[in-house]
């Protein structure tokens, strides 16, 4: 019977996957022939930005252009105390004999296609090998940490949402250093936080950052807010918090590029276990 | 099994190649939920019509096809799709016989099998959020159906692929 030859088929690579490594790589391989569909899936959202950018009226784009100049001598002036800041950071770091925290790089990738499956918070993303993604890798937009690649290809890779319900992020408190894990809902505008006694410091209007331990994630990217703490249970708090980041509108994402040596090497885990539940 | 001259294979390829596209499409987020499922309704359509030549074979590799296309673990869709159409291929008969409005049924068990298979793996795989929804496909695919067979056949008959 053929039928069940095919299943067992099927279920090999269904559950080899979680055994064999190179099988994961096959995969990852073999999903080049995606590309084509992705492409064409984008074809209506780039005829609609390039009729965008032609199709406008001269005066428009004039008020735009007014609107952005402001915008960058507002952002320029803030660089520039953001500059005298992180020298002195710096200094203070060098007193404290604490290693230096460094710039990371950044690769701008736009967004070419969204998972079909309503229950997996992964996107696709324009860059993949050809730009050195590399699995793991975090991923950000202008207002905070938005996932990490869980897949590359040759020239798109998969990225996986904060708020994917099998996705768990390492944070602490912005305002004093309170640490927990972020894990997602599986809803697109809700992360929760696990396992926090009752005896925390953590309000509504919290901002969590990242908090970089586990070593997938750069310190201090911006990950939520907090919106609800319910603390009724005696042991531990029930913790509701939105993304900071634009997870279901932006386009435009930023690959970091770790510098190698900023963060200290842990024993790799057999699995993407560390953040990944 | 001799098959008859095995004509527009390309065609073939081509509407099963545009359902993969479509279920690729972006959606507004309202919609997310109610994405047809085009691949198994094109595969459904297929077996149906040429139950000589398409069958479960195709249907895997589309599945893994679907699979890298989705992004799902590999062997799926591929799973799901391959006993689609071995039940289609023990139905095709029967559903021949049928008004178009009558294999909505018909469809709508298929498909929602095969939402059940892809959820059931999902569940077997990864930590899932438990909701019926990933049912609504099946529903909104059994409506379309009778839109979707009726110009499946006319692309058939306009290209003569039998």
């Amino acid at each position: 019977m053929r039928i069940l030859l095919l299943c067992v088929i099927a279920f090999v690579l269904i559950f080899g996957r979680m055994q064999w490594p190179w099988l994961r790589d096959a995969e990852s391989r073999l999903s080049i022939l995606a590309t084509p569909f992705y492409w064409l899936a984008d074809l209506p959202y780039r005829f609609k930005d390039w009729g965008g950018h032609t199709l406008r009226d001269w005066s428009s784009l004039q008020s735009e252009n007014a609107e952005l100049r402001q915008r960058t001598l507002i952002l320029e002036a803030k660089v520039e105390k953001m500059a005298s800041l992180s020298a002195e950071n710096t200094r203070l770091r060098q007193l404290l004999n604490s290693s230096a925290h460094l710039d990371d790089s950044v690769l701008i990738a736009e967004l070419i296609g969204v998972s079909s499956d309503p229950l997996r918070h992964i996107v696709v993303i324009n860059k993949g090998r050809d730009a050195d993604v590399y699995v793991g890798q975090a991923v950000i937009d202008a207002r905070g940490l938005v996932g990490q690649v869980i897949e590359v290809s040759a020239y798109f890779s998969r990225v996986m949402l904060i708020t994917d319900s099998t996705h768990a992020v390492p944070v602490q408190v912005n305002r004093n250093g309170v640490r927990a894990i972020a894990e997602g809902t599986g809803m697109i505008d809700e992360l929760t936080l696990s396992h926090v006694a009752s005896t925390m410091d953590i309000k509504v209007g919290d901002l969590l950052v990242t908090s970089g331990l586990g070593g997938h994630f750069p310190t201090g990217y911006p990950v939520a807010v907090v919106t609800a703490v319910d603390d009724s249970s005696n042991s531990f708090m029930k913790i509701k918090a939105r993304p900071a980041a634009l997870l279901d509108q932006s386009r435009y994402l930023l690959l970091i590029f770790r510098e190698k040596g900023s963060l200290p090497e842990f024993p790799a885990p057999a699995d993407d276990a560390e953040s990944v539940k | 099994m001799i098959t008859p001259r095995a004509n527009g294979r390309g065609i073939i390829a081509a509407t099963l190649a545009i359902a993969l596209w479509l279920s690729v499409i972006p959606l507004p987020d309202w919609a997310r939920w109610a994405r047809p499922e085009w691949v198994a309704m094109a595969m459904i359509y297929w077996v149906i019509a040429l139950p000589h030549r398409v069958g479960i074979g195709v249907a895997f590799s589309t599945g893994l096809i679907l699979d890298m296309v989705e992004g799902s673990p590999l062997g799926e869709n591929a799973f799901a799709l391959a006993i689609l159409a071995y039940l289609a291929l023990i139905l095709y008969q029967r559903m021949r016989m049928y008004a178009p409005w009558q294999q909505s049924g018909i469809v709508f068990v298929l498909i929602g099998l095969n939402q059940l298979l892809c959820h059931w793996v999902q569940t077997l795989t990864t930590k899932v959020v438990p909701t019926m929804l990933f049912l609504l496909p099946a529903l909104i695919s059994a409506l379309l159906w009778p839109t979707v067979m009726l110009l499946l056949r006319k692309i058939r008959r306009q290209f003569a692929v039998t």
